[in-house]
């Protein structure tokens, strides 16, 4: 198979006015990716499939995924002109990247058994923008994949046929699958918690006083007091 | 045994070739060896029920292998695999639908509890939220041995149960329930989230 330069060479001069982007993979699998702008998705994604040494004629999977806002920082070393002489100084740069939804999807060929080529699509937020181009038109086994990161990530498909929740029910607000989803807050006791779930427990039940704490006390008001203190919290929950 | 008769005289009798018995006893003795489960699966627990009711485990010797496709015929309800918060409503309203007498058994970690799941978000944390459960079988998924022992189990419940008195059968009781409310899909969960008439969250007593 081609090279991603080479794949992107070919459909910037399919495509005029595509702007295409090859997203560096730094991971050991080196799957770097085309990151394909959103106005052009359809008709690149047209050439992929049509074209005739590449043919990726077989969409395997779409994915979401989440970025939330970040801050890069970036030390630039910097020639200074500081009392009178030149100094080489360290200068940090802190640059705000907005948040933003993104759509993968992993692109086989079954006539020239070749793949995967993976494209990727941005959205220009995380909010009312939170948009971008069905490919169900070109691919049709997108259609419940995306229909699924529309459901979980909240991503809207222009174009997609029958845009709907596919796993939660219609009436159900969140994204799950987002960084900044909340569950619903319904922990319930489990004898052994840990982690997240640990945190979660402390939250709901009072910890379990400890010896110490359970010793009487010379006038012997320690143990009750305990008991108090727990059963107005047991009471709280209820 | 019987109320009303004297054990002795009653095993005297029997060698006799009179065999003595109450209506409680035929009664109960006739349903707990013919219950029409419901014939549905949620996951990998089906699995295990549909190798229950196949030739190796057969079902069939405890009375049980009619599995029905229509709530309205059937007696038992074993709701095999995990249950989603999107598929709760749908069990709670085949249970309505369900005629008296009716039995549930929880099968499987996910029924009895939300399994693996519990701390999801998609989950129901046990189908015991909404509808009385009869028994549970823990096991990831259980055997089919563990279904059968269940389902003898509830055999045994079921011979106990009084035809009169105080503490008769809920499907005598005209005062128990025998639908109960189904939850409605809401905006973050399900509304509401669980029936506090079946089930309390489990509290941490202390002495």
């Amino acid at each position: 198979m081609e090279s991603l330069e080479q794949i992107k060479a070919r459909i910037e001069a399919a495509v005029p006015g595509a702007s295409i982007e090859i997203v560096q993979n730094a991971s050991p699998s080196k799957q770097d990716s085309l990151l394909i702008d959103n106005h052009h998705a359809r008709d690149v994604a047209t050439f992929l499939r049509i074209d005739p040494t590449l043919r990726l004629d077989f969409c395997s999977n779409v994915t979401g995924v989440d970025w939330l806002d970040r801050t890069v920082k970036k030390t630039v070393k910097v020639k200074k002109v500081v009392d009178g002489q030149e100094k080489e100084v360290a200068e940090t740069t802190e640059k705000k990247i907005p948040g933003y939804l993104e759509v993968v999807y992993h692109l086989y060929s079954m006539t020239r058994k070749h793949g995967p080529v993976i494209i990727r699509m941005r959205t220009a937020d995380r909010a009312e923008s939170a948009c971008v181009h069905s490919l169900t038109a070109v691919w049709r086994s997108a259609e419940f994949q995306e229909r699924e990161i529309f459901d979980l990530y909240g991503v809207r498909f222009e174009g997609h046929p029958d845009l709907r929740r596919i796993l939660m029910w219609d009436e159900f607000e969140d994204y799950p699958m987002r960084k900044d989803f909340r569950e619903p807050d319904d922990y319930e006791y489990e004898p052994t918690p840990h982690d997240d779930v640990l945190e979660k427990a402390r939250r709901h039940y009072a910890p379990r006083p400890s010896e110490e704490e359970l010793k009487p006390s010379q006038d012997g008001r320690n143990k009750s007091e305990i008991l108090q203190r727990l059963a107005t919290q047991d009471d709280n929950l209820k | 045994m019987s109320e009303g008769i004297d054990d002795s005289l009653r095993r005297e009798l029997q060698r006799q070739g009179v065999w003595v018995t109450s209506m409680q006893e035929l009664y109960n003795w006739g349903r707990k060896n013919s219950i029409w489960p419901l014939q549905f699966g949620l996951a990998c627990c089906a699995i295990e029920m549909i190798a229950t009711a196949a030739s190796r485990y057969d079902i069939a010797r405890f009375g049980g292998e009619v599995f029905r496709p229509s709530p309205r015929q059937a007696d038992l309800m074993i709701v095999a695999g995990t249950v989603t918060k999107k598929m709760a409503p749908q069990i709670v309203r085949l249970y309505n639908q369900m005629a008296d007498p009716k039995y549930v058994i929880a099968m499987g970690a996910c029924a009895i509890s939300g399994g693996p799941f519990k701390q999801g978000y998609n989950v129901l944390k046990g189908i015991d939220r909404y509808i009385p459960v009869d028994v549970y079988i823990p096991g990831c998924p259980p055997r089919p041995e563990a279904l059968l022992h269940a389902f003898m189990e509830l055999q045994r419940k079921i011979d106990e149960q009084k035809l009169r008195g105080a503490n008769k059968a809920a499907h005598l009781n005209s005062e128990q329930p025998s639908e109960f409310p189904v939850p409605a899909f809401g905006k973050h969960d399900l509304d509401p989230p669980l029936n506090s008439k079946v089930f309390r969250p489990p509290a941490i007593e202390r002495p």
